[in-house]
């Protein structure tokens, strides 16, 4: 008896031992390389996403894999973001060195006392639809009358409350939605909110019941907001207002780490298949022809750039962003920041630079003849 | 059945009972009580019941579920909200995605399961140190108790929505020597707040589990304060204690699947749940793997702590002998 209770502590602290070297072991692949590069010399950069590992952020991915951040001297560490991480405040709190997130959210952030600057706007674009079943009805923002609409809050909501308002339609249900279509698919909700490059894709991944074939893009109605005229800015990267107007060091790391990243987004846009690897490679578990769907969606809003390059902000977009931001009320009266941002909300002096010297070496940071691919999802994204 | 106790009935008085029949009806009875008796085959039993009730509700219910008000009472029977069982364990034998080379989706689950089970046992560990201090400093100094109670209860209220972005906000710019803070730390330290909760309020118990005839006669011995704890209310805390563990390795296993969500940590069931969400739709018995995984999840730590449990069973003289 008195072995057998040896015995289970024996298996009781083996197990617990092993669980421990467990977590030290995955926790040294989290941060796989960082101790031996910084013995190289390299510069730590840590990057924090908006949300979970995935094409959205391709090109970081793929300047990681190809090698372009460490041609830099930099070594960049790439966080995605769970469901309570907000990249501006991790970046304000100086958590991170620089972030990606949507500039309407950030100019909240700023008017509220986050000290960070734009210095990159990367999608030229917005990627959010407010899509619907085609028999529904629904064929414009005035069709939303009396609908329930579908959102998934959180600062996610603001072009949907500019077309809204723009249109004058005020009798409408909000529902927050969750990151899946079932509440479309379900009848839940009339229009419900997509990403071209994600839920969009979602739907056509799934089978229609009643036919039992994948739904088409004939089946569902879309609201694109860059067509009613009320699209916002949204992934750009942002940088410590602090540390960009007093440490040198830190000014010249975001002209490298622009220069590798739009490097990365160059790159994402001629091997669209090969980003789309990198980023499966980095831990998502999207299926490949939604990853590929994904890069190629993600490219066609940034490509061709009409700002004359990648990153480059277009101040008229962002005038036309910040007066959104000033006009739109949402459902409680409420609008994103009461004032025009400060003078040091946005820089194009680092971007202009990394541009410069992506050109010099004959990179194409405008895409002009840029073509993009006809994907075809496959059911669950496969 | 029918054609044996035919036969056995006419004549019961002149001849011996016969023994078929019977041993036939006992037979049955002794397998279902050896049955229930053996944990393993319940285990599979009690499996099959809440399959067969998830398939019997999928057959006969609503098939839009209940809605009572704006409430839904009943989930809807549809193959997207409620998949087939044998659908949902199918799918844990293909491939995660279409890529080549994709492990099956059951390894990834483990793979997952395994890590976030060692992000929650650092978290347990954690939880079961710091609730025994705080459990002893209360028992030693009767002020600490009157003063610490009521905070660790409180403690308890903070959601764990606005803990998630303290912790790892403290923690990213936390530096102590070569070490730097791991994102996995974070989620290990919101999981041990979840878990010395109850090691502290057991414990605590506990160590006030002995009558004051006890204390009495230790201190007639002579015995001060460390004599006492070692060998009076330690040994008497052990049954108080090992319901708080195992309530702690359930905490310790949420806590870091929450935190994981919370905090964006790639590699555990918390991510995973949220990444294979967006398939939902498309590939509905997918999102269900994670959340099997989080069962066998809380079982291993539940087993892990049943373990603890035997190898302490001299102390558990106050539980009924079983």
């Amino acid at each position: 008896m008195r072995t057998t209770r040896r015995w289970g502590a024996a298996v009781a602290a083996g197990l617990a031992a092993g669980l421990l070297l467990a977590a030290c072991a995955s926790s040294s692949e989290d941060g796989a390389g960082e101790p031996a590069a910084a013995a190289e010399g390299l510069t730590p950069v840590r990057l924090q996403l908006q949300w979970l590992t995935q094409a959205q952020f391709a090109g970081y991915y793929a300047a990681q894999e190809q090698g372009y951040y460490a041609d830099e001297g930099l070594d960049v560490e790439i966080l995605p973001s769970g469901g309570d991480i907000v990249p501006q405040d991790a970046l304000a709190q100086g958590e991170v060195d620089y972030a990606i997130a949507w500039v309407p959210k950030v100019l909240g952030s700023i008017e509220q006392g986050a000290g960070i600057t734009h210095v990159a706007q990367v999608f030229e674009r917005s990627a959010t639809l407010q899509v619907a079943f085609a028999d529904s009805g629904i064929d414009s923002v005035g069709d939303l009358s009396g609908k329930t609409v579908g959102s998934w809050g959180y600062g996610n909501e603001w072009e949907l409350f500019a077309g809204l308002n723009k249109s004058g339609v005020a009798d409408f249900q909000l529902v927050t939605q969750a990151f899946d279509m079932l509440g479309l698919l379900n009848g839940d909700i009339d229009a419900a909110q997509a990403m071209t490059y994600n839920e969009y894709a979602q739907l056509l991944e799934t089978v229609d019941p009643d036919t039992g074939e994948l739904y088409t893009p004939e089946d569902f109605t879309v609201i694109d907001w860059n067509d009613e005229g009320t699209a916002m800015l949204q992934d750009a990267i942002w940088a410590d207002a602090e540390r960009l107007e007093s440490d040198s060091d830190y000014q010249d790391t975001t002209v490298k780490f622009l220069k590798a990243s739009l490097k990365g987004w160059a790159y994402a846009r001629d091997h669209a298949q090969e980003a789309a690897d990198a980023v499966t490679a980095a831990g998502s578990t999207l299926g490949t022809s939604h990853q590929l769907w994904m890069t190629n969606e993600v490219n066609k809003l940034i490509w061709p750039s009409t700002s004359g390059g990648i990153g480059l902000l277009d101040e008229s977009a962002w005038e036309r962003t910040v007066e959104l931001a000033l006009q739109t009320r949402n459902e409680t009266g409420a609008s994103i920041i009461s004032a025009a941002p400060p003078a040091s909300a946005f820089t194009t002096e680092y971007v202009t630079k990394a541009l410069a010297e992506l050109e010099a070496e004959g990179v194409d940071v405008v895409g002009t003849g840029f073509t993009p691919l006809d994907v075809t999802l496959a059911e669950g994204g496969s | 059945m029918s054609a044996t106790s035919a036969t056995a009935a006419p004549a019961p008085a002149t001849a011996p009972p016969p023994t078929a029949p019977r041993s036939g009806s006992a037979r049955p009875r002794a397998a279902a009580a050896s049955l229930m008796r053996s944990a393993p085959l319940a285990a599979v039993a009690s499996v099959l019941a809440v399959g067969s009730a998830w398939e019997a509700y999928k057959l006969l219910g609503p098939a839009d579920g209940l809605m009572v008000g704006q409430t839904r009472l009943l989930p809807r029977t549809s193959d997207l909200a409620m998949p087939h069982t044998w659908d949902m364990a199918a799918r844990l034998f293909e491939p995660v995605s279409g890529g080549a080379g994709a492990p099956p989706l059951w390894s990834a689950v483990l793979r997952a399961g395994a890590a976030s089970l060692g992000v929650a046992a650092v978290g347990w560990l954690l939880g079961l140190v710091v609730g025994m201090l705080l459990a002893l400093a209360m028992q030693r100094v009767r002020i600490v108790e009157s003063a610490v109670l009521p905070l660790v209860v409180l403690s308890q209220t903070v959601p764990l929505v606005a803990l998630a972005p303290l912790v790892r906000s403290w923690g990213a710019r936390l530096e102590v020597g070569p070490v730097q803070w791991a994102p996995w730390m974070s989620v290990a330290v919101i999981a041990s707040y979840l878990a010395f909760f109850p090691v502290a309020v057991g414990m605590l118990r506990g160590l006030q589990s002995p009558t004051t005839i006890h204390a009495d006669l230790m201190r007639a011995y002579g015995a001060g304060w460390w004599p006492t704890l070692l060998r009076l209310r330690l040994p008497a805390s052990v049954p108080y204690l090992l319901p708080a563990l195992r309530l702690a390795a359930a905490n310790a296993v949420v806590g870091a699947v929450v935190a994981e969500v919370a905090t964006g940590l790639p590699g555990g069931l918390g991510r995973m749940i949220v990444e294979f969400a967006a398939f939902s739709a498309s590939d509905p018995a997918k999102p269900w793997a994670p959340i099997f995984g989080a069962v066998a999840l809380g079982l291993a730590a539940a087993g892990l702590v049943a373990l603890l449990g035997t190898s302490l069973r001299r102390f558990r003289r106050l539980e009924a002998a079983r």
